[in-house]
């Protein structure tokens, strides 16, 4: 099918068909969950209001956040703030607070001082505590990622330009920076030093330990053309595929998208910001300008949980209407 | 390429077929010599993650210019690093640099790194 615009009746830069199609990638219906997953879905907003509650087998429950972009201005929306901090609320009305939160990463729009300060300030308003990061390009435009490290690696040890690993309730969680030393023509990238030391991190853990990597530019070929992939992930997926349950938690990309392959589940989460175009369907992936009332619908989270001795964890994205 | 765009908007609009377009279409033309006229001016549109045009050829000494029409930071970034790197450009952010000796320059954006241009320098 294609992609290309065949009906643009209120010069919007959409039509009826591509609107569906569009809304089909950032899943607007919100919710589902994958394969072995044993939750039904359900959206933030219903569990807010109390009349369904997580079941108490769950033994991890935590959140990924992504692409908040502080210091975005533009058309596509003005006040990334404003959301960043809906997406909070969505957070702190929840019943059963999430153990902890992810970020992947592109938590601000160009790497000032100011933006960070921002970011850590409307951060402060969520309950919950403890956020692991892993950095977007965004956060690293001029240092390399120096004013990054210093705020946001001080509760992990981190190795190298900001990798590390944790355990929590029996998961192994690994945050991979590949947004660094990029390559002119090449996609995001890992690294030598960086995949050395993955061999290494899950070595002496057992197959049936449930793996769970974050990162910023997607792990699998989103979309070369678009430098949504990353050039040498091939070898980090091969030091994990004896693992019984991997789950790839990405952003970058500011829309959900999934692909199971083997025991591998790779997701990508929406942004807090602005949506971007579907693959392909644009000239460009630079920020989606959609109408006023249809921004929120595209912007969201993702609700991760995992229930011990069952195979996969189950992946429930949200937007923020 | 900056104005070779200029053109086909105008194109596009002359194919609406109006007089008064039609005197645009010229106009855009006076200002496609008018900068064409001024010498050692050489400037490189970053637009839609691309450079545009993607191999321009200067003189030595002349200058070159980049701007940034994306809502979206860009670098300039020499692969063999041949001249100084840009900062992170923002929307309507400009980085110039001087030719220096003849030879081709390739560089790329280090944010997207799929964005690729060259500068070939010919002697002065």
């Amino acid at each position: 099918m294609s992609d290309y615009i065949s009906h643009d009746h209120e010069h919007d830069g959409i039509d009826r068909r591509g609107f569906l199609h569009c809304m089909a990638w950032a899943g607007t219906g919100l919710l589902w969950t994958i394969s072995g997953g044993v939750l039904a879905s359900r959206t933030l907003a219903q569990i807010a209001k109390g009349g369904d509650s997580l079941p108490s087998a769950t033994d991890l429950s935590f959140l990924q956040i992504s692409d908040s972009h502080i210091g975005f201005s533009k058309e596509a929306n003005q006040d990334v703030t404003e959301t960043f901090k809906i997406a909070l609320d969505r957070i702190n009305a929840m019943p059963t607070p999430p153990a902890f939160l992810i970020h992947t990463g592109d938590i601000t729009q160009l790497s000032k001082p100011e933006e960070f300060d921002t970011f850590d300030e409307v951060l402060k308003s969520c309950r919950t505590k403890d956020v692991f990061f892993v950095p977007g390009e965004h956060d690293v435009l001029n240092d390399g990622g120096k004013l990054y490290r210093e705020r946001y690696l001080k509760s992990v040890e981190a190795k190298g330009s900001g990798w590390y690993s944790f355990n929590k309730n029996g998961v192994h969680f690994i945050g991979l920076v590949n947004v660094l030393n990029l390559q002119a023509g090449g996609l995001g990238q890992l690294g030598e030093e960086q995949l050395d030391w993955l061999e290494n991190d899950v070595k002496g853990l057992g197959s049936s330990t449930p793996i769970v990597v974050f990162a910023h530019i997607p792990l699998w070929a989103v979309y070369p053309q678009w430098g949504w992939g990353t050039s040498d992930s091939e070898r980090a997926l091969g030091y994990l595929k004896h693992f019984g349950s991997v789950t790839v938690l990405n952003g970058h990309i500011h829309q959900v998208l999934q692909k199971v392959e083997g025991n591998v589940t790779f997701h990508t989460a929406m942004s807090t910001a602005f949506p971007q175009p579907a693959p392909g369907t644009a000239p460009s992936p630079g920020p989606m300008k959609v109408p006023a009332e249809k921004l929120r619908s595209m912007l969201g989270l993702t609700n991760v949980q995992y229930v011990h001795g069952k195979s996969a964890l189950a992946v429930v994205d949200s937007n923020l209407n | 390429m900056f104005t070779l765009i200029k053109t086909q908007k105008y194109s596009a609009l002359l194919f609406a077929s109006s007089f008064l377009f039609l005197a645009n279409f010229a106009l855009g033309q006076d200002e496609k010599e008018a900068s064409a006229a001024s010498p050692g001016h050489n400037q490189i549109v970053i637009k839609d993650f691309d450079f545009s045009p993607k191999t321009l050829t200067v003189k030595s000494g002349e200058k070159i210019t980049w701007i940034n029409r994306d809502d979206e930071p860009h670098t300039v970034v020499s692969v063999e690093k041949q001249f100084k790197k840009s900062s992170a450009l923002d929307t309507d952010q400009e980085f110039t640099i001087t030719a220096g000796a003849p030879g081709t320059y390739t560089y790329f954006c280090s944010v997207h790194p799929k964005m690729t241009g060259t500068i070939i320098v010919e002697k002065s």
